[in-house]
């Protein structure tokens, strides 16, 4: 199958730590991709680099064959390469329908609709719809309709979480990269908040790239698996090979274990 | 949904103007006619407010504004009031648009002493400026409406609907912007700019575009202070001036495009009879109420109606 992503050999430092040493995976379209890595391993740099973020020292990133390295993260974004955060980046003094509706109308902004001189609700696009509809059926996907009035401020871990992907999903995003969506939930409510995401996700025909750490989850929704570990990618193979490697099983599974059980 | 009543309202509001100011004195005339000029700059304040900038340099553009008036007046002897306006909006929107690369790249404490500065530095070139009357500035013609000179008894009246039409006009088409994605973005960039950008909208852009308009409006209210004061001085562009609008923008509240009018209007009269009462200590009764307005009112006097509403 094509490559959507393409990531050739990304170097990236921070002063005397390296956070990126010679990255290189190719992403292949509609696949479901695992990140896993201890703290510090380059799995955010790794995304803040294809979100534009942080420019590599060096490499290229190609999206669609087209070179991306040197594009804001505005332009990547407009490309519909979408993320979401490790922390929800929510717009807190708004409620949950209109943080949807803010991310909706930069669509329409971006699409030259809804302007001063235009008549009526324009139709966002992609959505064939009214931002105001639009935003009630994903809130009403990701489950969020009984929270619509709710200031963003007041929303428990998982719901915050959840509006943080929901918002993502306005720009309708062809690749999707999720920092940690499971992080801060509960255990026994990770299954069911990640069928969710996936499922909704999935309706939409993006490409999804995960953090997660939390190996069950990995294996049960990932279809590939990037071991990251000091910059480097250890293991790229599908998650019971990957999980089964022993260079993954010291630096990753094991270094997660010990610091769980501390 | 409920229906959008401020077109309504604004409309209200200016039959109030039209129909009242028949029977107001000379005095509440003139004090509602820079209540005006006055909300027309704490209107663009407002814009910037919204995104979470506080711009204390806002008489810059409300001093290029006066001064453009002054100097068609002089130079050209063009003392129709609509012109005047006109000039002062287009020179003080040029100005914002040069300035604006490099303000929209700043944000807290930063925007807000680096736009005082810029307002200080035109201070300065005035009081510097013999051509300019310097300190003692100069006085203006009486204005004219489309070439018509009204008689002295009727001029009041006579500017203070068409600053009533201006003014209420502004704020109709602000009501309009601040429906647009773009106008909408204001609290989105107070709240977090990193997912606006995220989204693929511009933050720089939408600042610029937002410091523009506030100092288009800043202009118009300038010109329309110049013509009604009928004297301009280089106090229009000091940083106290620009304290004053952000006063007024506090007391006003960010709710409703008609707040920063209501909110000057209130200025007016609290700054008259604070004045006409005790005029040696007039500041110490203007901070009481501005104290009390933040204590009591912390969303500022539109809150008065919003609350009523949501109860």
């Amino acid at each position: 199958m094509a490559a959507i992503l393409d990531a050739q050999g990304l170097n990236k430092t921070f002063g005397a730590v390296t956070a990126a040493q010679g990255v290189t995976a190719a992403i292949e379209k509609d696949s479901v991709v695992g990140l896993i890595g201890t703290n510090g391993a380059g799995k955010t740099t790794f995304i803040n680099m294809i979100t534009g973020y942080l420019k590599p020292d060096s490499g290229s990133i190609r999206y669609e064959g087209r070179d991306i390295t040197a594009l804001s993260t505005r332009q990547i974004a407009r490309l519909g390469i979408c993320r979401s955060f490790q922390i929800p980046q929510l717009y807190s003094s708004l409620s949950v329908y209109e943080n949807m509706l803010m991310a909706l109308g930069i669509m329409l902004h971006n699409s030259g609709r809804g302007g001063f001189f235009s008549l009526g609700a324009p139709r966002v696009p992609g959505h064939d719809a009214p931002a105001e509809e639009a935003a009630d059926r994903i809130l009403g996907r990701f489950g969020l309709s009984g929270y619509r009035d709710k200031n963003a401020q007041v929303l428990p871990g998982g719901v915050r979480k959840l509006l943080d992907i929901a918002l993502t999903m306005a720009a309708k995003p062809r690749v999707l990269l999720l920092d940690e969506p499971t992080s801060g939930v509960s255990a026994e409510e990770k299954f069911g908040i990640m069928e969710l995401i996936i499922q909704a996700v999935k309706a939409e025909g993006a490409t999804v790239i995960f953090v997660e750490h939390d190996m069950e989850v990995v294996s049960r929704f990932a279809q590939r698996v990037l071991a990251f570990y000091d910059g480097r990618i250890i293991a790229d193979a599908p998650p019971q090979d990957a999980l089964r490697d022993a260079e993954v099983r010291r630096y990753v599974v094991g270094a997660i274990e010990r610091s769980a059980r501390a | 949904m409920t229906r959008d009543r401020t077109p309504l309202l604004l409309a209200a509001v200016l039959a109030a103007v039209v129909a009242g100011g028949l029977v107001l004195p000379q005095w509440a005339l003139f004090i509602l006619t820079v209540a005006c000029a006055q909300g027309l700059v704490v209107l663009g304040l407002m814009l910037l407010l919204r995104a979470g900038l506080v711009s204390f340099g806002q008489a810059l553009y409300y001093c290029i504004g006066a001064y453009t008036a002054g100097g068609l007046a002089r130079a050209f002897k063009i003392g129709d009031i609509f012109v005047q306006m006109l000039a002062g909006s287009l020179l003080a929107a040029l100005v914002a648009l040069v300035l604006g690369f490099l303000l929209a790249r700043y944000r807290g404490i930063f925007f807000g002493l680096l736009s005082l500065a810029l307002s200080m530095i035109l201070y300065g070139l005035i009081v510097k400026s013999e051509a300019l009357g310097s300190t003692d500035g100069f006085n203006l013609l009486p204005s004219t409406l489309f070439g018509v000179r009204p008689s002295a008894a009727w001029v009041r009246y006579a500017v203070a609907v068409a600053a009533a039409c201006v003014a209420l006009g502004a704020a109709l088409l602000i009501h309009r912007f601040l429906n647009t994605p773009l106008g909408r973005l204001g609290p989105a960039i107070k709240d977090n700019e990193i997912r606006v950008e995220y989204m693929g909208a511009s933050v720089r852009y939408a600042i610029h575009v937002n410091y523009v308009i506030a100092a288009t409006l800043a202009g118009a209210g300038g010109a329309l202070v110049a013509t009604t004061v009928g004297h301009i001085d280089p106090e229009m562009a000091y940083w106290t001036t620009s304290g004053e609008f952000v006063f007024i923008a506090i007391l006003a509240g960010t709710g409703s495009v008609i707040a920063p009018f209501l909110g000057a209007l209130v200025f007016g009269a609290i700054h008259t009879i604070a004045y006409d009462v005790s005029p040696n200590t007039w500041q110490m009764s203007m901070g009481a109420a501005l104290l009390l307005a933040i204590v009591f009112l912390p969303e500022g006097l539109w809150s008065l109606f919003t609350k009523r509403k949501a109860a």
